[in-house]
């Protein structure tokens, strides 16, 4: 096997299983932590309750985020070192300052929350979880700064005498166009799978009428922040789409399989292609809408992939530029498809909702349940999509995949490890798995089991700690 | 000073403070089972470093990070070069860090022996493995024109760094000892302290011929002030550690760490990856760097937030600062 292709099977399957838990960190960090702020400004038990019950779900999800963030600091060095070396300059900054700035008060102000809520005030302790949500947002901004350069390198220059990019304005680095569309779309996707992770659970127990002053406003702040934040997927998301047609027109051509330039563009519903995703055979389009959305324009030229491809040839040499399209083509389908159910079903759940009491069908909260998954999916289509469709290329435009790749490191250490990795992963996802469906079923603790240690034994240095592992 | 010279430094304190606060957790966890000899015993344990073992192990991130943008081709050559040995500790991290979380998510016994395994195992490795690692770096490894990693896995496991290995284990079960003692209450501080003064002997023997190899084929003149200095601090530690005085034993292990990390970086210093291939091929401060540029803005970055990180981690400190005994360990209602 080539050594690329092992290679890079191990950063999709490593990128996409680490993908699942982070943003639901990022997501429900911050649910936790309004619900905490809730409790100390209402004193309403229920609200104490719902965050212990959300909170102990975060911290098993977040252990996996943990894990399996070491591996993406550490496979460019170990997989693709001559990616590390030619890029190190520029992208080596925003990977560190992510770790100076958002890896210390994650774990640091994580630690202080599970074990300080006998140790710290309550203001203090709700602003633990706040600084942990924050932490979580400054990573996705200096980890998305990275992974935007290697979309749309700006900000570089190519060093001529060791042929690498040197960093000439980190300024323009932090600000690239990409960055500033697909950080907000990232952001906000993560709140859509924070928001649909509660609601889904917290229709499991709605349906079976649990502790219903638990979770019904659980249901409600869940179904309201994934439905602003789809809003916000969709804006970003446009916005990212028209910047992308711009500074990647060959992606943006594969996600809509448009072969040939087209003005007007129409839309492409459904298509099939040749296996090799070489042409279309069939397909079923909606006029000039795509026009529309890549360009603003009812009447905007798209350019397709054979023209971009000779393009490419034209800049490049010869070569093949164009990405695997019916992976892309498709991802790029399922993540706007499953991303504007969800919004939709956050919407319909917020009008069942109005009233007072719980909607009486089973089937609503059968849906509710089988929701909490799109968002991941979306997720996950929508990273396999950019990160192929940027194919051949793993800096776009200026370093190709298979030059990225450790010349040093054998096919069979490669292997080693991408069996390795994904034997773990696959047998800690079981666990997960079957960690959080049992203490999402569990339910949150009983208003006795939340109100403080009764003040008889005072003696702090005998009392038992609030929270032990 | 020049900056790439700065940031060798930056990057030793950064891997110096990484074996300092992880150097006690690796410890912890090798002694889970030597003084846990029942599951509450072995929560006492765990919950010495339950709060603090993930912003410890950020320090080997951000250390990592820091070399890849300070010193790119370094952080390229030493991780692809040693690449089985970091597969290892990576799965060891990965195992160990999910271990602390989701070991008391059930009463089974055998689900906590399991945990407790990994605890221990994803403690060990990666406590053998950087000292094999950092041995190797200071030794030198064949790197040829290209600055690659030209060697095999059997070159890095050669007899200096098989010590190398030998020696950060027993000095962090040693460090683990004493600051379980220090952490600890009962029937457990005192168990702590009869281990770490068995471990004492053995750092001394192993730290101490470690140090002194590495002095006599690597070492300046002044890594003798170091090298020295980490044996004395390692003979006050045992002294202290005998007389019960646990806060300076645990003071005096702490600076054995440090300057053995110093006296590493030290021999090293100019170079960063020496090749036993020529000194052509070896990576240096200078050719191995980032451009000016980016070190100044990194530097910034270092300067102002590092020592923020400091103060609150050592803020965390402070409000756990409460020793842990079997009477504090609360017995919860497991979920069904």
């Amino acid at each position: 096997m080539d050594p690329v292709d092992i290679a890079r099977w191990q950063f999709g399957i490593t990128t996409v299983y680490h993908f699942l838990f982070v943003p639901l960190t990022i997501g429900l960090s911050a649910l936790v932590a309004i619900l905490e702020t809730a409790w100390i400004r209402t004193g309403k038990t229920a609200y104490l309750r719902a965050t212990k019950f959300w909170g102990k779900l975060f911290l098993i999800n977040f252990a996996m985020g943990i894990v399996t963030g070491i591996v993406q600091e550490f496979q460019f060095g170990m997989n693709w070192s001559d990616y590390s070396r030619f890029v190190g300059d520029v992208f080596g900054a925003p990977l560190a300052i992510e770790g100076l700035l958002a890896f210390f008060v994650e774990s640091t102000f994580l630690g202080l929350w599970i074990f300080g809520w006998d140790r710290l005030p309550k203001l203090l302790h709700v602003m633990c979880m706040w600084l942990v949500s924050i932490g979580t947002v400054l990573s996705a901004f200096f980890i998305l700064a990275a992974n935007s350069w290697m979309q749309n390198p700006v900000g570089y220059r190519i060093d001529e005498e060791t042929g690498r990019a040197v960093l000439t304005d980190f300024w323009a680095v932090l600000t690239n166009p990409v960055h500033l569309a697909a950080f907000p779309h990232t952001i906000t996707a993560a709140f859509v799978t924070g928001g649909m992770f509660m609601a889904g659970v917290s229709a499991w127990h709605l349906a079976r009428r649990k502790n219903v002053e638990v979770f019904r406003p659980s249901l409600k702040l869940a179904l309201g922040v994934t439905l602003v934040a789809s809003i916000g997927v969709a804006i970003s998301g446009d916005l990212l789409g028209k910047t992308m047609t711009e500074r990647q027109p060959m992606k943006m051509a594969a996600a809509e399989a448009i072969y040939e330039t087209e003005r007007p563009a129409g839309l492409s519903l459904f298509a099939v292609g040749t296996p090799d995703g070489g042409e279309e055979i069939f397909g079923i389009k909606v006029p000039a809408v795509l026009s529309f959305l890549s360009t603003g324009s009812w009447d905007g030229e798209v350019r397709g992939i054979n023209d971009l491809q000779a393009e490419a040839e034209a800049a490049y040499g010869p070569g093949d530029y164009r990405p695997f399209v019916p992976v892309t083509y498709w991802n790029f389908r399922l993540m706007v498809g499953v991303g504007l159910l969800t919004a939709l079903i956050s919407a319909a759940g917020l009008v069942l909702l109005r009233r007072r009491g719980l909607p009486a069908s089973p089937w609503i909260y059968r849906v509710g349940v089988l929701s909490l998954t799109l968002p991941f999916i979306a997720n996950s289509a929508g990273w396999i999509f950019t990160e192929m469709g940027r194919q051949p290329w793993s800096v776009y435009g200026v370093l190709k995949t298979s030059a990225s790749v450790s010349p040093g490191v054998s096919a069979g250490s490669m292997l080693i490890s991408v069996v390795a990795l994904t034997a773990l992963y696959g047998v800690l996802m079981v666990i997960e798995a079957g960690l959080m469906i049992r203490y999402a079923k569990a339910g949150p603790p009983s208003e006795d089991e939340v109100l403080p240690p009764d003040s008889a034994d005072d003696d702090d240095s005998e009392r038992s700690l609030a929270f032990a592992y | 000073m020049e900056l790439t010279t700065v940031w060798f430094i930056i990057i030793a304190f950064l891997w110096t403070s990484y074996f300092f606060l992880e150097g006690f957790d690796f410890g912890v966890g090798m002694l889970l089972p030597v003084l846990g000899r029942d599951d509450v015993e072995r929560r006492v344990v765990i919950n010495t470093i339950g709060p603090v073992w993930d912003g410890n192990e950020v320090w080997f991130i951000v250390a990592g990070a820091a070399m890849f943008a300070a010193f790119p081709e370094w952080y390229a050559t030493l991780f692809s070069g040693f690449y089985l040995p970091l597969l290892a500790i990576l799965l060891a991290l990965i195992i160990r860090g999910v271990a602390f979380e989701y070991r008391g998510k059930s009463d089974d016994p055998r689900w906590r022996a399991r945990w407790d395994k990994a605890i221990f195992w994803g403690s060990l490795v990666p406590a053998f493995l950087w000292g094999v690692a950092f041995a190797n770096i200071v030794r030198g490894v064949p790197l040829d024109a290209d600055h690659e990693f030209v060697g095999t896995l059997t070159d890095l496991l050669n007899p200096y760094a098989l010590l190398g290995g030998l020696t950060t284990m027993i000095l962090f079960v040693l460090h683990g000892a004493v600051f379980l003692a220090l952490k600890t209450s009962g029937d457990i501080r005192v168990q702590a302290r009869r281990v770490a003064g068995i471990a004492a002997v053995a750092a001394v023997a192993a730290g101490g011929s470690f140090l002194l190899i590495t002095q006599l084929q690597h070492g300046k003149p002044v890594t003798w002030l170091t090298a020295g200095g980490a044996a004395a601090a390692l003979l006050f530690a045992a002294a202290a550690n005998g007389r019960g005085r646990e806060g300076w034993a645990f003071i005096g292990t702490g600076t054995a760490i440090v300057l053995a990390v110093a006296t590493l970086f030290t021999a090293l210093f100019p170079d960063v990856m020496p090749s036993t291939l020529g000194a052509a091929n070896s990576l240096t401060t200078e050719n191995a760097a980032s451009t000016h540029y980016t070190l100044t803005i990194m530097t910034w970055v270092a300067v102002v937030f590092t020592p923020i990180v400091m103060i609150y981690q050592g803020w965390t400190y402070w409000v756990f600062r409460k020793r842990i005994g079997t009477s504090h360990i609360p017995v919860r209602e497991p979920v069904k």
